[in-house]
C-alpha cells in the first residue's frame, strides 16, 4: 500500500499533506501531555518495533506469505495519537533510506496508514469491547482486519482519481492511470484475502499472547470500552449522509418492484405480481403524497430513524433494568 | 513458495535491510562531488529536484531527468552499475508491472493490436512510460540522496524543512534501534531455525512467530524505560536538543543555484513543450 512517487499529482500529495498536518498537530500534543519527557524514548523504540515487524514473513494458509503493518496492533498499545506519530516515523524512514513509499507521497502514505490505519482500528476495537467485552483478542483482529482494508479503500480512492483528474488534452493520463472502476477492485481485493487476515492473524494473535502472559505495558493508556453516548453521535453522523441518497440513480439491484420490472422486462412475472399486493407500505417508496420528491424522502428518513431510534432506546433500557 | 519459505525469507529481508544500510554508510563517507556538500543543501534541492520532477509531462525531459542522478553518482564516485542496480530494485518489478496493463486499458487511438479487441493506445503508451519514468527518476534523486549523506546526518538536517526537533531526536533514536532489533530478530530466527529438524506445523510456526513478535513488543517498551532512564542520568529534561553544526560553504550555495536553476529551467521546458 506504500504509495511510491510518480503515481499521485503534486496538487493531491500537497493536499494530503495539508489533511495530515492538523493530525500531526494533535497527536504531538496530546502524546506530550501524557509522555511528558518519557515520549521521545517511547515513540522511537515503538517505532523501530513497528518498523521490524514489518519486516516479518508471516505464512497464510495456503502458501502465501506476507506482512503486516501493525498499525492497529501500536494504537492499542500506544494509544491511537502515539501511533499516529510512531507509525509517521516508520514511514519516513522507509521512505527516505529504504526506497518503500515516495517522498513527495509521504502525505498520502501517512495518510493512509499512519492516520486512518491506526484511529480507524482503535475506533473499531474500542466499539467491538463495548459489544463483547471479554473477546479482546478476537475484537483486535477484527478491528485491524477493518482498519487495513479502509486503509487499502483510502489509497485506492486517491490513485482512481488521478486520472479522472489530470489528464492531457487527448485523454492521456498524467499520473497514475487507472480509473476508480479498475484502481478499487485491484487494491481492495488483495487486501479482503491477503493482506487484511495478516494483519488479523498477527494483530489477533500478539494481543492474546500479551494478555495470557499478563505482560503489562505500564504508563500506556489501555483502550475502554466505548461510552454509548459516542454509538448515538455516530449514528447520528450516519443518519447526516442519508441525503447521498438522493443522489443515487435507479433502484438498488434486487429491489425492484413490479414497475421496475416492467421497465426492464417487459412483463412482471405473474407470482410477484399477486405477492406485491399483499403488503400495501405505508409510506410507498419513500415519498409522500403531496410533498415533493427530495423533501418525500427526507421526511420518511426522518420519521424512519425516529423509529429506530425510539425501539433501540426502549430495548435498550429493559436490558439494563435486567441488569 | 513452500511453507517452510517464511523463515528463510525474514532471514534474508533482514539480512539485506541490515546490509543496503552499511554498504549506504560506506559510500556516504567516502569523498566525493555530493560527500562534500552539507546535508541540509542536499535535501533542499534534491527535494526541489523531484518536486520539479513531478510537474513534468514532456517525455524527452523525463528521460534527461533519469541521466542526471546517473551523472551526479558517477561524479560522486559511485559505480553508475551499481546505482541503476539499487534504483531498479524497486522499479522494474513494482511500477512495470503496474504499467504494463494501462497499455490496454487507457482508451484512446490504437496503435498497435496483439489480440483482437486488445490494442495498445497511444495515450496508454504515453502514461505507461510517464508513470514508470517519473517513478524511476524520483527514485534515482532519493537513493542519489541517501548513498551520498551520512544518515544521522540527513535526518539531522531534516530541520531545514521545519521537522520540530522532538521528531528528528525521535526520527535518530529510531533509526539506531531498528538495526538492533533488525538483528535480534535474524538471531530469534536462526536460533529457532538451528533447533528444528524438519518441517512443523503452520499452526506451530504461526504460534512462534506470534511470540517473537510479542516478545519483541515487550522487549522495546522494557529498553525505552532504560534509555529514558540513561537520558535522564545524563540530563535530560525534556528540552529536546539536536546538534546543528553544519556550515554552509560556497560550493553549497553554488550547488543550491545551480539545481534551482535546473529545476525552474525544467519546469519552463516542459511547459513549452507540451
Amino acid at each position: 500500500m506504500h504509495i511510491p512517487d510518480g503515481y499521485l499529482s503534486p496538487a493531491t500529495c500537497g493536499v494530503l499533506y495539508g489533511a495530515s498536518l492538523p493530525f500531526w498537530a494533535v497527536a504531538g500534543r496530546k502524546v506530550g501531555a501524557v509522555m511528558k519527557a518519557r515520549m521521545v524514548p517511547l515513540i522511537a523504540l515503538f517505532s523501530a518495533f513497528a518498523f521490524a515487524l514489518q519486516r516479518f514473513n508471516v505464512p497464510l494458509p495456503g502458501g502465501t506469505t506476507g506482512h503486516a503493518v501493525g498499525a492497529t496492533l501500536l494504537a492499542l498499545v500506544l494509544g491511537p495519537w502515539g501511533a499516529v506519530m510512531g507509525l509517521s516515523v516508520v514511514f519516513l524512514l522507509q521512505a527516505l533510506f529504504f526506497g518503500d513509499g515516495g517522498i513527495t507521497a509521504y502525505g498520502a502514505n501517512v495518510f493512509n496508514m499512519a492516520i486512518v490505519m491506526p484511529l480507524a482500528g482503535y475506533g473499531a476495537y474500542r466499539f467491538l469491547i463495548t459489544l463483547f467485552p471479554r473477546r479482546q483478542a478476537i475484537a483486535a483482529a477484527v478491528a485491524s482486519y477493518f482498519a487495513i482494508n479502509l486503509a487499502a479503500l483510502f489509497a485506492a480512492l486517491e490513485l482512481g482519481l488521478q486520472p479522472l483528474l489530470f489528464h492531457a488534452a487527448d485523454g492521456t493520463p498524467l499520473y497514475a492511470p487507472y480509473a476508480l472502476k479498475i484502481a478499487v477492485p485491484a487494491m481492495v481485493i488483495p487486501h479482503l484475502l491477503v493482506a487484511g487476515p495478516i494483519e488479523a492473524l498477527v494483530t489477533g494473535m500478539v494481543i492474546a499472547f500479551l494478555l495470557r502472559s499478563k505482560m503489562s505495558l505500564g504508563v500506556l493508556p489501555q483502550p475502554k470500552p466505548l461510552r454509548l453516548r459516542w454509538l448515538w453521535v455516530g449514528l447520528g453522523v450516519v443518519a447526516l449522509f442519508t441525503p447521498i441518497g438522493l443522489l443515487a440513480t435507479g433502484t438498488a439491484w434486487g429491489e425492484w418492484g413490479g414497475e421496475d420490472l416492467q421497465n426492464m422486462l417487459g412483463f412482471v412475472p405473474q407470482g410477484l405480481e399477486k405477492l406485491g399486493s399483499l403488503w400495501r407500505a405505508p409510506i410507498p417508496d419513500y415519498s409522500f403524497p403531496g410533498l415533493g420528491p427530495v423533501s418525500g424522502y427526507i421526511v420518511s428518513a426522518v420519521i424512519g430513524m425516529a423509529m429506530f431510534a425510539l425501539l433501540s432506546f426502549l430495548v435498550l433500557r429493559a436490558s439494563r433494568r435486567k441488569g | 513458495m513452500k511453507a517452510e519459505g517464511f523463515w528463510e525469507k525474514t532471514v534474508h529481508h533482514v539480512t539485506e535491510a541490515l546490509e543496503r544500510a552499511l554498504v549506504a554508510e560506506g559510500l556516504a563517507s567516502r569523498p566525493g562531488l555530493l560527500q562534500g556538500l552539507d546535508p541540509r543543501a542536499k535535501v533542499l534541492t534534491i527535494l526541489l529536484l523531484i518536486v520539479a520532477v513531478a510537474l513534468l509531462h514532456s517525455l524527452p525531459l523525463l528521460v534527461a531527468f533519469a541521466f542526471l542522478p546517473l551523472v551526479l553518482a558517477w561524479l560522486s564516485r559511485i559505480s553508475p552499475a551499481f546505482f541503476l542496480k539499487r534504483v531498479g530494485l524497486f522499479i522494474p518489478l513494482f511500477t512495470g508491472l503496474i504499467a504494463l496493463p494501462a497499455l490496454f486499458t487507457t482508451p484512446g487511438r490504437p496503435l498497435f493490436s496483439p489480440w483482437d479487441g486488445l490494442a495498445i493506445t497511444e495515450q496508454g503508451l504515453r502514461a505507461a512510460s510517464t508513470l514508470v519514468l517519473r517513478s524511476w527518476d524520483s527514485l534515482s534523486l532519493a537513493v542519489l540522496l541517501v548513498l551520498t549523506t551520512r544518515w544521522n546526518h540527513l535526518l539531522r538536517s531534516l530541520r531545514v524543512l521545519m521537522v520540530p526537533r522532538a521528531f528528528v531526536l525521535v526520527l535518530q533514536m529510531t533509526h539506531r534501534y531498528i538495526y538492533i532489533f533488525l538483528r535480534s530478530i535474524n538471531a530469534m530466527f536462526l536460533a529457532r531455525k538451528s533447533r528444528t529438524v524438519g518441517p512443523r506445523p503452520a499452526g506451530e510456526n504461526r504460534r512462534f512467530l506470534a511470540s517473537s513478535m510479542a516478545t519483541l513488543l515487550a522487549r522495546s517498551h522494557h529498553m525505552s524505560q532504560e534509555v529514558y532512564l540513561a537520558m535522564q542520568s545524563r540530563g535530560f529534561r525534556g528540552d529536546v536538543m539536536t546538534m546543528e553544526d553544519f556550515a554552509l560553504r560556497k560550493r553549497d550555495a553554488l550547488w543550491a543555484g545551480l539545481a534551482g536553476l535546473l529545476a525552474v529551467a525544467a519546469i519552463i521546458a516542459d511547459r513549452l513543450l507540451t
